[in-house]
């Protein structure tokens, strides 16, 4: 689309593109020489600023930081999942006491920021007598948030689905539970993938709030060894350049998953496509690319 | 009850800070936003290298890590001073940019392609065709995630808690140095979010069924 926006340029248009981009570029230079000048003039990178990589307790501290990341993202991200596929089988549920009850579930979660939620079973709970570890908390709260937004996800996949798909397995006489698992879950998951895919990477990068509860995660170990002023005189610069740099990994690992799957999927469809057909399957493929950009948050 | 009616000023400042946050990382969002969806629908190759270059480094960075950066990190450089809650809008400000761009970006792109061939056979400035044609289409589209983006930011500002900055997060700071119940604290404070966020839910829901046009 973007390219249909203009013209193909001709001979003029292509000079004021070269001198545009000539232009934007030395800016863009100019400004990171700004940010680089600062970083040397303060000297961020002097050797005893970057002595802390030299350090083996520190290696393996570091080590042992994004081991907690991980592993609370792969418990809340499994927990979420559960809690998601669960509320999402209640919202369609042909009961209205179950319908209502989990919509109202849902939608509350969606709506308490997690650091709330954090704080709640972290600082709250206590006075109540319960006491919970960082690493519950954390993940406790991950799976309530994450989850009620997957289950808005897998409810809308779900819904997204043509009606006659269920009508015509009602016809054959299936169940409502072969209905869903056999009829609409398969068809279903294939388009949620990418959308599922990414609201993990936003789990993953939600990991990093168990900062404000001290949960030892890879933030968290950034601003210790970074803070350091007696032995590496503040290095939070180096430091946390290095974590952006592992946290930006661990992302694009995820998005890149996510990217392989759709494109294996786009692949492998196996059905006969008619005009009427592929205007549809368009249709939803470009609402849930808006879906996935506003749910990534 | 009484949680929240002894300390009803400090619950009013604090969601009132919340929501200065909110409206001012909001609308520089949107600006900066919808700067960088320019760049990345631009002819210059190398403009659209620098939206996504953007668009990827900060979707992919948690906002703690911005936030740290501009609290922690930013003093060390000694450029120009800024009060922590200046750092706190210009991290929440440039972190949900890169997520209004996208949202701004596919907007422009689900109008289909023949709308803007068509109003350039009618001989439309690009202007007029942006302004007349494919903006007002791409609005119906843009809207309902452009209010789940902002209903993010909105419970986004909470992570300044974190770094000292004074919103609805910290009451709990205060209550429990007060002595008050924390426990219940939180849970007026979860609560005065359900009551801000669902209103924007509810508008988003109706947009979205009231512009759901076949096309």
């Amino acid at each position: 689309m973007s390219m249909v926006l203009f013209d193909v340029p001709g001979p003029k248009a292509r000079v004021r593109h070269k001198i545009m981009a000539v232009v934007g570029v030395a800016a863009l230079v100019a400004a990171l020489a700004y940010v680089v000048m600062r970083f040397i003039a303060t000297d961020q990178f002097s050797s005893r600023r970057l002595d802390w990589i030299n350090y083996k307790q520190i290696q393996l501290s570091l080590v042992e930081a994004i081991g907690n990341t991980l592993s609370a993202f792969a418990v809340g991200a499994v927990l979420a999942l559960l809690f998601g596929a669960v509320f999402a089988a209640a919202r369609l549920s042909d009961h209205a006491w179950v319908r209502g009850p989990a919509a109202v579930v849902v939608e509350i979660f969606r709506a308490i920021p997690l650091v709330v939620m954090m704080f709640f079973f972290y600082y709250g709970l206590p006075v109540a007598g319960v006491k919970l570890s960082a690493f519950t908390a954390v993940v406790v709260s991950l799976m309530l948030y994450n989850g009620s937004v997957l289950a808005e996800i897998f409810r809308a996949g779900i819904n997204s689905l043509p009606k006659g798909q269920s009508e015509a397995a009602y016809a054959l006489g299936m169940r409502k539970t072969q209905v869903m698992t056999l009829v609409l879950l398969p068809q279903a998951l294939r388009s949620m993938m990418p959308t599922i895919i990414s609201q993990l990477v936003v789990l993953l990068k939600d990991t990093a709030l168990g900062f404000l509860i001290t949960f030892e995660e890879l933030l968290r170990w950034g601003t210790r060894i970074g803070g350091d002023a007696v032995n590496f005189g503040r290095p939070m610069i180096s430091v946390m350049i290095v974590v952006a740099l592992i946290y930006i990994g661990l992302c694009l690992l995820l998005t890149w998953f996510a990217n392989y799957l759709e494109k294996r999927n786009r692949r492998s469809k196996k059905v006969i496509h008619t005009d009427d057909d592929e205007a549809g399957q368009t249709q939803v493929a470009e609402s849930s690319a808006v879906m996935g950009a506003g749910s990534v948050l | 009850m009484s949680v929240l009616t002894n300390n009803l000023d400090l619950f009013l400042r604090a969601f009132g800070q919340t929501l200065q946050l909110f409206a001012i990382s909001g609308v520089l969002s949107l600006l900066l936003g919808t700067l960088l969806a320019a760049l990345r629908v631009s002819p210059v190759p190398v403009f659209r290298a620098v939206g996504a270059a953007y668009v990827t480094v900060l979707r992919n960075t948690p906002l703690t890590l911005v936030f740290v950066f501009f609290l922690f990190g930013y003093p060390l450089l000694e450029i120009v001073k800024i009060e922590p809650y200046t750092a706190a809008v210009v991290a929440l400000s440039l972190y949900t940019a890169a997520f209004v761009c996208e949202v701004v970006r596919s907007g422009i792109n689900t109008v289909p392609v023949g709308q803007a061939e068509a109003s350039r056979a009618l001989g439309l400035t690009f202007v007029q065709m942006l302004g007349n044609v494919v903006l007002p289409q791409a609005l119906r589209s843009v809207v309902p995630p452009m209010t789940s983006t902002m209903i993010a930011l909105l419970k986004n500002t909470t992570v300044a808690s974190g770094f000292a900055v004074f919103q609805a997060g910290t009451i709990r700071d205060s209550l429990s140095e007060q002595g008050e119940n924390v426990l219940l604290g939180l849970l007026w404070v979860a609560i005065g979010f359900v009551i801000l966020v669902m209103p924007l839910t509810y508008v988003q829901q109706t947009f979205e069924k009231r512009w759901s046009v076949a096309r």
